[in-house]
């Protein structure tokens, strides 16, 4: 079932005359630029997810503020759906255009406002980029903990919109948990401020709620972060093991050692061989998973956690155990890791990247379900994963130019996510559901809880025209995903008309 | 604190849920709101609800707890106390360290003592909150039972879940203004190997001025108080940081049983008559000139505060100063949460009216409006 806006199911968007809303807009806005050409609106016709492309009526690159929140007033007025992006590295398609919509890009809105090093916070415009806000705050050794592996590009207004996360959540958190303050226009273009600059604000936690929002609920136009001291010490350990239901049951033995790792990752075979071909980071490529488990913090506690995550590797049955010996080193180590995506890129001329989270637990289990379900889609899938917050990234390689390839390669990302959500993980642990997982919100919610979400963007949204169509499925739309999907003889969302 | 007294209650392992989804929908039906209560531990907090007790705790028990997995799951009526049992039985702990506000130490039985609900629904957070996060930065997942009518469930048992609106930590701090929460995941954390607590004499504008440079660097302090006399601070982590921190800093070891009687307001600066605020102020914020006294709390983020000074005075310097105050004292505020801006105050609203719609959970509880 295609994901592309589909009004039949996700609901009728307004008729907009382009010239006109063109015309109004320049009208009101005669300084701000606005792309309208079929070759100019081209490069905005997909974020991250590259699959799936719509090029957008009109894309607007405001620079100030106020020219968002006329825009905002104009597209309200005239009902025209609005989709806020920032640096388009989102891989879940949360800034997939509409035809019939706007797209604003944010990405000019790139200064650092303000560091505090006493307060250890930073506000920042929207499309500063994640790396930048570290870079800026190094001179205080402080940094900005979330580092999603498109740190380099990514911007922190996506990040917010997302709920960003990285390879450090199990220690530092998500964007959620780093975050004072955001400040955002609503759909009527009106100015809020959600959180302060103290640890908490009067009522409702909306600063929560708009977290990870997709753009649904607000445009967000400043940001203000957390910063952290740098950690004194990282040390980085990397292990070897001979199946992957050991390199797994290694992950829950460190935590029962009463150890949190900075960070603690793991590679399938695949994988490693992948990464190794590209980085040359030294992996033992006959390993059938490895371990990058990485200690921070100050320097006589690393070397003690060093220690004791040492023998619990070699008690695990670990064939092989390393410990960065310097600096370089360990940037290494790092480098494979944070290069397999594009490693595994070599490997096969498209990969689909996935994103559910599962109870560590029932690793053995899914990674089974997984090579199972890859033998009978015939395509190869290399897992990467978050092992410390159960974070799982199963690349599907396929081939785009082969016919029906990339329709099993998504049915066959499909299941998985459904196996995730079967033994009581989620379909998306850090990129967002956009339009990729729209589908399958209906394994993971039944339609009370849908129309719970439905309920709460309407008390920010009633007309529905930020964002319209991602994030949460319309109750049609998982009704005519459910009759493709009949599970145990029952449909779900009986009470509705099926056509 | 002047909570009533409950009659002893002894915590049972038992799911009612279905008993508390009739009585919501009676609610509904009848369009008679509810006055939802645990404990009854936090009933000084907030406005007075009129509205049918439900009572939490006919739900209780830890549902399921794998402490590799770093969560816990517990039905709201669980007794806070038995919740930290457990987790103290396989070295682990909620690191927000959420007060009970309980009468008296609670025992095995629970009597008395603050519930998991109320703890969220509350979302006050303890001494190391600075440094660990709030409440709602450890709720991973709830059972809700709607104003529709519905039990729900959102979030889960998995540290990252992005999908769909975060309606589990929007729960936290909501003070059951937006639904009934049933049942709550919690990620937890293992106990730091060593604590040490120690005491420095020094004024409060060196305190925050030290505290202010200090945070900048990696320091294993996890918790630090002032009381215009005395710094007192925790020290957390492994046996090398925590040594290596005592040894700088220097100071007297002392009981660390005064983190505890801090975060329970048992402290004699507690008992004093006038009424109790609270202040929520940026870190770096240096010393506030207030009539009264005050204990300053989450080195210099919040700062407790005995005044009879009025509201309006309180919330104008703690406002100018970037922050928020909130009245613990019951019945001298008619707002005794901050009031907020137009635009926010109308969103709550929206919020409210399209999550409870025929308003039935706590009306008035934090806003007159909602």
């Amino acid at each position: 079932m295609n994901i592309l806006y589909d009004e039949r199911v996700d609901g009728v968007l307004p008729v907009i005359d382009k010239q006109l809303l063109l015309h109004a807009l320049q009208t009101r806005l005669p300084d701000l630029d606005i792309l309208h050409r079929e070759e100019e609106l081209r490069p905005y016709e997909c974020d991250g997810l590259s699959a799936y492309r719509t090029t957008p009526m009109l894309v607007v690159l405001p620079q100030r503020i106020e020219q968002v929140q006329t825009l905002l007033k104009v597209c309200h007025e005239r009902g025209v759906p609005v989709v806020a992006r920032g640096a388009g590295t989102g891989l879940s398609g949360g800034a997939l255009p509409l035809e019939k919509g706007v797209l604003l890009v944010m990405a000019r809105f790139n200064k650092i406002l303000h560091i505090d090093p006493a307060g250890r916070y930073a506000r920042v415009q929207p499309g500063v980029r994640n790396l930048a806000i570290s870079q800026a705050a190094a001179p205080y050794d402080l940094y900005y903990a979330p580092d999603p592996s498109s740190q380099i590009a990514c911007s922190i207004g996506g990040n917010v919109a997302e709920n960003a996360g990285g390879v450090h959540c199990l220690k530092y958190g998500l964007t959620v948990h780093n975050l004072l303050k955001v400040d955002i226009l609503t759909v009527e273009g009106e100015h809020m401020v959600l959180g302060s600059d103290a640890l908490d604000s009067p009522g409702f936690d909306l600063l929560a709620l708009f977290t990870g929002s997709e753009g649904m609920l607000g445009v967000i136009t400043e940001v203000t972060v957390k910063l952290l001291p740098k950690p004194q010490v990282a040390r980085v350990l990397l292990a070897a093991f001979d199946s992957v239901e050991k390199a797994g049951r290694a992950v829950g033995d460190i935590i029962a050692e009463g150890i949190i790792p900075g960070g603690l990752e793991m590679m399938d075979n695949l994988a490693i061989r992948a990464a190794e071909d590209f980085i040359h980071a030294g992996y033992p490529v006959d390993a059938e998973a490895i371990l990058l488990c990485e200690l921070d913090g100050v320097e006589a506690d690393v070397h003690a956690d060093c220690d004791r995550v040492r023998a619990v590797l070699e008690n695990a049955g670990a064939t092989e155990i390393r410990q960065a010996k310097d600096e370089a080193e360990r940037v290494r180590f790092w480098a494979g890791r944070k290069n397999a995506f594009p490693a595994v890129g070599r490997l096969s001329p498209d990969y689909y990247c996935m994103d559910g989270t599962i109870p560590r637990r029932e690793l053995p289990g899914v990674l089974k379900g997984i090579s199972a379900l890859s033998e009978e889609y015939g395509l190869r899938v290399a897992n990467v994963f978050h092992a410390g917050d159960g974070n799982m990234h199963p690349l599907i390689l396929f081939d785009a130019n082969q016919p029906g390839e990339l329709d099993r390669a998504e049915a066959l990302g499909g299941k998985i996510l459904e196996l995730c959500v079967k033994v009581g993980g989620s379909i998306t642990g850090e990129h967002g559901v956009g339009r990729e997982k729209i589908n399958q919100m209906c394994a993971q919610f039944n339609s009370d809880e849908l129309m719970l979400f439905h309920a709460v963007k309407a008390a920010f949204d009633p007309a529905g025209t930020l964002n319209p169509g991602k994030n949460i499925p319309t109750l049609h739309r998982c009704a005519e995903f459910g009759a493709m999907h009949v599970h145990m003889g029952k449909l779900p969302f009986p009470e509705l008309e099926r056509f | 604190m002047d909570a009533q007294r409950q009659p002893a209650f002894v915590a049972q392992e038992r799911d009612a849920s279905d008993a508390l989804l009739e009585q919501v929908n009676q609610a509904i039906q009848s369009a008679l709101p509810l006055r939802i209560q645990g404990a009854n531990s936090k009933v000084f907090l907030g406005r007075e609800v009129a509205g049918e007790v439900l009572d939490t705790r006919i739900h209780s028990g830890v549902v399921t707890y794998d402490p590799t997995e770093l969560v816990i799951t517990a039905r709201a009526g669980t007794p806070l106390s038995v919740l930290n049992a457990a987790l103290e039985d396989a070295g682990q702990m909620l690191p927000c360290e959420p007060p009970s506000y309980g009468h008296g130490d609670a025992g095995a039985s629970g009597a008395g003592d603050g519930t998991v609900g109320g703890m969220v629904a509350a979302g006050l957070s303890g001494p190391r909150r600075p440094w660990s996060g709030s409440v709602r930065d450890f709720v991973l997942g709830t059972r809700v039972i709607t104003g529709l009518g519905k039990h729900l469930r959102f979030g889960g048992e998995v540290m990252k879940n992005v999908a769909g609106y975060d309606l589990s930590r929007l729960m936290a701090g909501s003070f059951g203004c937006l639904g009934l929460i049933t049942e709550v995941s919690l990620k937890v954390l293992p106990k730091p190997r060593l604590c040490t607590s120690i005491a420095l004499e020094m004024d409060s504008a060196t305190a925050l001025a030290r505290l202010a440079q200090w945070g900048q660097e990696p320091l294993p302090i996890s918790a630090a108080s002032h009381d215009g006399r005395v710094l007192r601070l925790r020290l957390e982590g492994g046996e090398g940081s925590v040594a290596a921190a005592h040894d700088r800093l220097g100071g007297e070891s002392i009981d660390p049983a005064y983190w505890r009687a801090l975060n329970e307001h048992r402290l004699e600066f507690f008992t004093d008559g006038r009424p109790l605020w609270r202040l929520s102020l940026p870190v770096s914020t240096a010393a506030l000139d207030l009539p009264g006294d005050q204990l300053i709390d989450w080195a210099g983020a919040q700062r407790w505060l005995k005044s009879d000074a009025s509201g309006s005075e309180i919330r104008r310097i703690v406002s100018a100063a970037g922050g928020h105050a909130t009245c613990f004292s019951h019945g001298v505020e008619d707002s005794p949460f901050q009031p907020l801006a137009t635009p926010l105050l109308r969103y709550h609203r929206q919020l409210k009216a399209q999550l409870d719609p025929h308003g039935v959970f706590n009306p008035g509880r934090m806003y007159a409006e909602i």
